[in-house]
């Protein structure tokens, strides 16, 4: 195995560190902070000014899959807002694969300029784990389609540009069969955004949609093929863009307080640091697994399950010892005077409940990684 | 790109060898059967025939030239099938031996783990009943000692030919400063860290068969959704303990010094990541053995069945060299800074 990166991806992650550098300041991050908005324009409008949106995008880009890789692990090890950016790239790829030439056309640039923000609504406040069961519906009179229903969870429709949105288009059918996924422009007429606030400040939505009229250029991957389609987001997902080095901006914050106050010293702390940077490189060295399998023209759907599932605990575990090694000091929450690692520590162990949850929880992963990976049955 | 996470087309040869020369001639009934001491000799000249011993050595001295990566691949492959031979520890003493009988596999070479004591003893060293050299550290030296293998040694949980040997008596030749011993150590991180990537991927193998064939209830017990889940945790321990270890070899087999930025994630010393693979892989196989015996449910527990034989590998084949929590207080200050204490 050759684990060096090129010359030419070298200069790309430096040219990507600064960029950061000079976009994700501390005001920033204090704005997602605030806001629960976790996205940044001039960050998303700098690389996309420079054609990194464009080169990254999946399938669409010259850069190869170790570049998006490179991206979002940089983005994430600088604790940089960039799950709106995530979003819109993973779903340019899946126009890119799926759309026809007019939606390219018409939906591309707006991404990849670094301008406009996709938000997913699949998830529905009955069906999450089961989203295959969901119940917004889309019917078809002459030319249009009338779509009405509701969706939960939709992260970012108070900022997107575009929807990208699964309906039952087909009753009669099995609940896999019978679905369509489209695309269309937030500011359609008779979608609403309510927002829906979380315990680790991030804002989500609910969304619903009343007697939303589209056309068929708003079909994504053909009528009744949704799930395919879906099928093809999630492996975007589950793979290189982010969640996996999570736990990296808290162990900077969490050592540098350590050594200030000096409890650093203390053998637990160090054995926990040392397993925490083990974790960190496991972790990375499986996305970049998947970014390789990508590459080379593989499909890391079942790959990014086991990163997925791996990355996630390592962070909540990561999160749950720093704290309790700050003590009462870990209560404390941003710009409150003594607040352990700037408050960061209370932070992550608020925020990082959420990711044995979202894109698919950890039980969902493991039933994936026992039917396709170790071969066993369907479970009981 | 030059990031290539797939086995080279000689390293797929030499698993595909290695794999099938082990389950010919060392399928567990071997292991077996060389309990108490682990050790083979039978099995220690066919693979003296296939080039073995010799393989990571020099072609000047008539060794086979093969990369750290390379031997990787071997070392998984005899964590696979718990080969009750010491070519681990022999091929990493060979990083600074290259005695003909040694490269021929006719002389058996290992290390000590740590230094000799005041007495000038090496205390538990693997291989030690059987290697007719020794490498090791005593007081400021790298020493090396040729002496008779006591060919017996104290019994323990698993099987492993530990034996104390002293650093003083034999014909000893020192072979540098103590310092000169860490790509020694290293070199025997890695390569133990593989086998336990094949120990681990092998009781995974078992308990996923066993899970399948078991019946209660009127089905398989595999297809319970707790035994699913305990068992869909081992592949990541497997496939990241692969993917580290061989960074590790990777690091090591370079010519630039590596680096240790942390803060970013950027680690591509080679110490700290043989020191990382070596902590992460012991836990992995700890944890895939003794899962894997758990679904076994009683059998797991009968000497009958071989998972019995992979747990106390798993644990015996590490700890050799200590406490978990001393190689990770070392870890820490190689990347964050030694502490005074
Ligand atoms: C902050 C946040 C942002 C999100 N953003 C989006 C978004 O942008 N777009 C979107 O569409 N969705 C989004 N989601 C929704 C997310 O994908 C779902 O929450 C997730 O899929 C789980 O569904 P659920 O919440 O309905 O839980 P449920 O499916 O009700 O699950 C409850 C519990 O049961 C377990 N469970 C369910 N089924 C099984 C099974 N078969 N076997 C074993 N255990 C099972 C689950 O693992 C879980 O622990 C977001 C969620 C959150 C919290």
């Amino acid at each position: 195995m050759d684990f060096s990166l090129s010359d030419d991806v070298l200069a790309y992650r430096s040219k990507i560190r600064s960029i950061v550098a000079e976009t994700v300041t501390p005001d920033v991050i204090e704005r997602m902070h605030t806001t629960g908005t976790f996205d940044a324009p001039e960050l998303n409008r700098a690389l996309g000014t420079q054609g990194f949106l464009e080169r990254a995008t999946p399938g669409l880009g010259v850069g190869d899959p170790i570049e998006l890789w490179v991206l979002f692990n940089e983005l994430e090890k600088a604790g940089a807002p960039y799950d709106g950016l995530a979003v819109a790239l993973m779903i340019a790829g899946v126009v890119n694969l799926l759309g026809t030439d007019e939606q390219k056309e018409r939906i591309l640039p707006s991404i990849i300029s670094g301008e406009a923000l996709v938000c997913m609504g699949y998830s529905e406040a009955d069906y999450g784990s089961d989203v295959a069961s969901i119940k917004t519906r889309a019917v078809k009179d002459g030319d249009e389609w009338t779509i009405n229903g509701s969706k939960m969870w939709t992260t970012m429709a108070h900022e997107a540009r575009w929807l990208i949105l699964l309906t039952r288009t087909d009753v009669d059918l099995p609940k896999h069969k019978g679905l369509t996924m489209f695309i269309l422009p937030m500011d359609t007429p008779g979608i609403t955004v309510d927002p829906v606030h979380t315990l680790g400040t991030e804002r989500t939505n609910a969304t619903y949609y009343d007697n939303v009229r589209v056309g068929d250029e708003a079909v994504l991957g053909g009528v009744n093929n949704g799930w395919r389609t879906m099928v093809s987001v999630l492996a975007f997902e589950r793979g290189v863009m982010g969640g996996s080095n999570a736990a990296i901006p808290l162990l900077r914050h969490f050592h540098d307080w350590a050594q200030e106050v000096g409890i650093f010293e203390q053998p637990i702390t160090r054995e926990r640091m040392a397993r925490a940077a083990i974790d960190m490189q496991v972790a990375s060295l499986l996305t970049q697994r998947s970014a390789w399998i990508a590459a080379s023209g593989g499909s890391p759907g079942l790959e990014g399950s086991m990163t997925k599932v791996f990355a996630a605990e390592a962070y909540q575990r990561i999160s749950r010892w720093t704290q309790e090694t700050a003590g009462p000091l870990g209560l404390l929450q941003f710009h409150e005077a003594g607040a352990a690692g700037e408050g960061f520590v209370e932070y992550d162990a608020r925020h990082s409940p959420v990711v044995t949850i979202y894109g698919g929880t950890t039980e969902i992963n493991r039933n994936n990684i026992a039917e396709r990976h170790l071969g066993l049955p369907k479970s009981r | 790109m030059t990031v290539d996470l797939g086995l080279t087309s000689d390293q797929e040869a030499i698993a595909e060898l290695f794999d099938g020369f082990f389950s010919n001639e060392s399928p567990t009934t071997i292991a077996r059967a060389a309990e108490p001491f682990g050790f083979d000799a039978d099995l220690w000249s066919k693979v003296i025939e296939l080039g073995a011993p010799g393989m990571g050595s020099a072609a000047e001295v008539g060794g086979g030239e093969a990369s750290l990566s390379d031997l990787v691949v071997v070392a998984e492959a005899v964590g696979r099938s718990i080969a009750p031979i010491p070519l681990i520890e022999h091929l990493a003493a060979l990083a600074v031996l290259d005695d003909a009988d040694l490269v021929a596999g006719s002389a058996i070479a290992t290390l000590a783990l740590r230094p000799a004591d005041a007495d000038g003893l090496w205390r538990l060293v693997p291989a030690g009943v059987v290697a007719d050299v020794v490498v090791g550290v005593d007081g400021d030296d790298l020493v090396v000692v040729r002496s008779a293998p006591p060919m017996s040694g104290p019994r323990n949980h698993a099987s492993a030919p530990l034996a104390d040997r002293s650093a003083r008596t034999g014909d000893r030749t020192v072979l540098g400063p103590a310092s000169a011993f860490q790509p020694v150590i290293d070199r025997w991180k890695v390569l133990t860290s593989a086998a336990l990537v094949g120990i681990a991927e092998a009781a995974q193998k078992l308990g996923v068969d066993y899970v399948m064939e078991r019946e209660q209830f009127g089905v398989p017990v595999g297809s319970f959704q707790a035994v699913q889940h305990g068992l869909a945790d081992l592949p990541v321990l497997i496939d990241g303990g692969r993917l580290l270890t061989h960074k590790a070899a990777w690091a090591l087999g370079r010519d630039e010094s590596g680096i240790l930025d942390w803060r970013s994630n950027d680690i591509t010393d080679g110490t700290a990541l043989a020191a990382m693979a070596f902590v992460f892989t012991s836990d992995g196989a700890a944890v895939a053995t003794d899962r894997s015996l758990h679904y076994h449910g009683g059998y797991g527990f009968a000497e009958e069945y071989d998972i019995q034989l992979y747990y106390r590998r798993a644990r015996g084949w590490s700890l050799v060299l200590g406490d978990p929590t001393d190689e990770c207080l070392a870890l820490s200050d190689r990347l964050y800074g030694p502490v005074e204490n």
